[in-house]
């Protein structure tokens, strides 16, 4: 496997720490007056999302991480993973366990496409789109006379996601709704 | 593509002329010489943590290997030694494998020389020299390089056992440092903990450096009896400005120090990198005392001008050049 040293550090760069893969977020060279030289570096590790600070000696190196992400399409769930589809036309499928998909199941919907980031060939995690429509299964009717003055209520949506509606909205109706806040941004 | 555009705005390249012209101008009325000496040299630096850059070259001696400058020091001690009398120059340095925010692989060091100066003489005229650029820099403050790891660490740089120092610059930097030395320790210490704290309220002029981070600066000792080297490095918003020697004339002092240089970047794995012998020669004929003083301009005009990266105040930066 090809290694990467500090001076190739960037963004978005997938390495090896502590027997996870990571991608680099941030890459910062420092050097006290004469002193010996340092990388301060910022990496999101890629299985649970957290972002660590580590320090390296300028010229270290990590082994590179084999970390892709694809666009695939969410095809079902069997009762104990999710199936997902390439969407580049080889219909190949891949299977993702609940640790990979974490919160993310509440996202999801058929015939839409995820971010599928692979390790070795396997599923550790899945991005939904930023927004996405989804139908309102469940929420209280709507207080007559009370439309857009404010106010909110809970609404179950079709993927299992619970958010804040206005008072206005029904069941039935289909929402957008921004995934990386959770919150209701308009009727679909 | 559109990474053939310079990465600073030609405004600020107007205003960047216009301060190295008031720089010129503020040697010009001290009666200070500016010269200019090669960027290629037979010897190179031997700092252990100085990456220096090479290149064949055909000369009358036939294929030779020179060195690119980390700094014109070499050049101007000799030009010393000949009698120049006080010189500044602005010249084009090179440090392998440094670029960053607030690096670059080559940058416009402001380097000049007083003899006859004092240490303190010349910590008053680079904080006049950096006042010119920044007007509004709040006011200087003496720090000594001990006192600033006692009250950010509660460690002392001289007395604290290495063992205690590795410890604490593993927890801070989140890495191995069991097998470290203590400057190793030390220079962690301090780009992580104190550095970005130095320069916050106005001028931050840091003394009293560990004997072993003396580089070309002479030795002394302090107020509790350590060996000190006779050196400053001054600090303004959490960066590292400028870095002042009482410097070392001692031709036999200066040879040893290259030779500790080379076996030390041999036994880090780096190559050894050649002595420039004319600079020995040159102190044997004799360089007179005084001091000098090196200041990374691009960092006091981003300063100046209140940009928040080098690249933003040079017209290529390393990834574009």
């Amino acid at each position: 496997m090809a290694s990467y040293s500090t001076n190739e550090f960037k963004g978005g760069l997938k390495v090896m720490l502590d027997g996870d893969p990571c991608a680099i977020v941030e890459n910062e060279f420092v050097k006290p007056g004469k002193g010996q030289a340092f990388n301060r570096v910022k990496l999101r590790n890629l299985m649970t999302g957290r972002v660590w600070e580590r320090t390296f000696k300028s010229g270290e190196s990590l082994e590179a991480a084999d970390v892709l992400d694809l666009d695939m399409e969410y095809l079902y769930n069997d009762g104990e993973m999710w199936h997902f589809m390439k969407t580049d036309g080889s219909f190949e499928q891949y299977a993702v366990d609940k640790r990979a998909l974490g919160d993310n199941e509440k996202w999801l919907k058929e015939q839409v496409a995820y971010t599928v980031t692979l390790w070795n060939d396997n599923p550790i995690s899945v991005s939904p789109p930023n927004f996405i429509e989804l139908e309102v299964t469940e929420t209280d009717p709507g207080l007559k006379g009370d439309t857009a003055q404010g106010g909110s209520k809970p609404a179950t949506l079709s993927s299992g996601a619970v958010v804040r509606v206005p008072l206005f909205i029904n069941e039935g109706e289909v929402l957008k709704v921004d995934t990386r806040t959770g919150e209701y941004v308009s009727r679909a | 593509m559109d990474d053939w555009q310079p990465t600073a705005s030609l405004a600020t390249l107007r205003e960047r002329a216009r301060l190295l012209a008031e720089v010129r101008r503020f040697f010009a009325e001290r009666d200070v010489l500016e010269v200019e000496t090669p960027v290629l040299g037979h010897g190179g630096s031997t700092d252990v943590h100085l990456d220096s850059l090479s290149t064949p070259a055909t000369t009358p001696a036939g294929q030779e290997r020179l060195w690119l400058q980390t700094s014109p020091e070499f050049a101007m001690k000799r030009l010393l030694a000949a009698g120049s009398g006080p010189i500044f120059q602005l010249a084009r340095c090179f440090r392998d494998g440094e670029v960053g925010s607030r690096h670059n692989l080559e940058f416009t060091m402001l380097e000049w020389y007083r003899p006859g100066f004092s240490l303190d003489a010349l910590i008053d005229e680079t904080e006049a020299l950096i006042r010119t650029l920044l007007p509004a820099a709040g006011p200087r403050r003496r720090r000594r390089y001990r006192d600033l790891f006692r009250e950010c660490l509660a460690v002392d740089p001289f007395t604290t056992p290495l063992d205690a120092l590795r410890r604490l610059a593993g927890e801070r930097g989140g890495l191995d440092m069991h097998d470290a030395d203590r400057d190793g320790c030390l220079d962690l210490l301090m780009s992580l903990a104190i550095e970005p704290t130095l320069g916050r309220e106005g001028i931050d002029v840091v003394v009293d450096y560990p004997a072993s981070q003396a580089a070309l600066a002479r030795h002394a000792t302090d107020a509790e009896g350590d060996r000190v080297a006779a050196r400053f490095e001054v600090y303004v918003a959490g960066l590292e400005l400028a870095n002042g020697y009482d410097e070392l004339v001692e031709a036999g002092e200066q040879a040893a120090r290259f030779a500790a240089d080379n076996a030390a970047r041999e036994a880090a794995g780096k190559p050894a990198v050649a002595v420039d012998w004319r600079l020995i020669a040159a102190l044997e004929a004799g360089m007179p005392e005084g001091s000098g003083v090196a200041l990374g301009i691009d960092r006091l005009i981003q300063l100046a001008l209140g940009k928040a990266s080098l690249a933003e105040v040079m017209a290529f930066p390393a990834p574009r050049c």
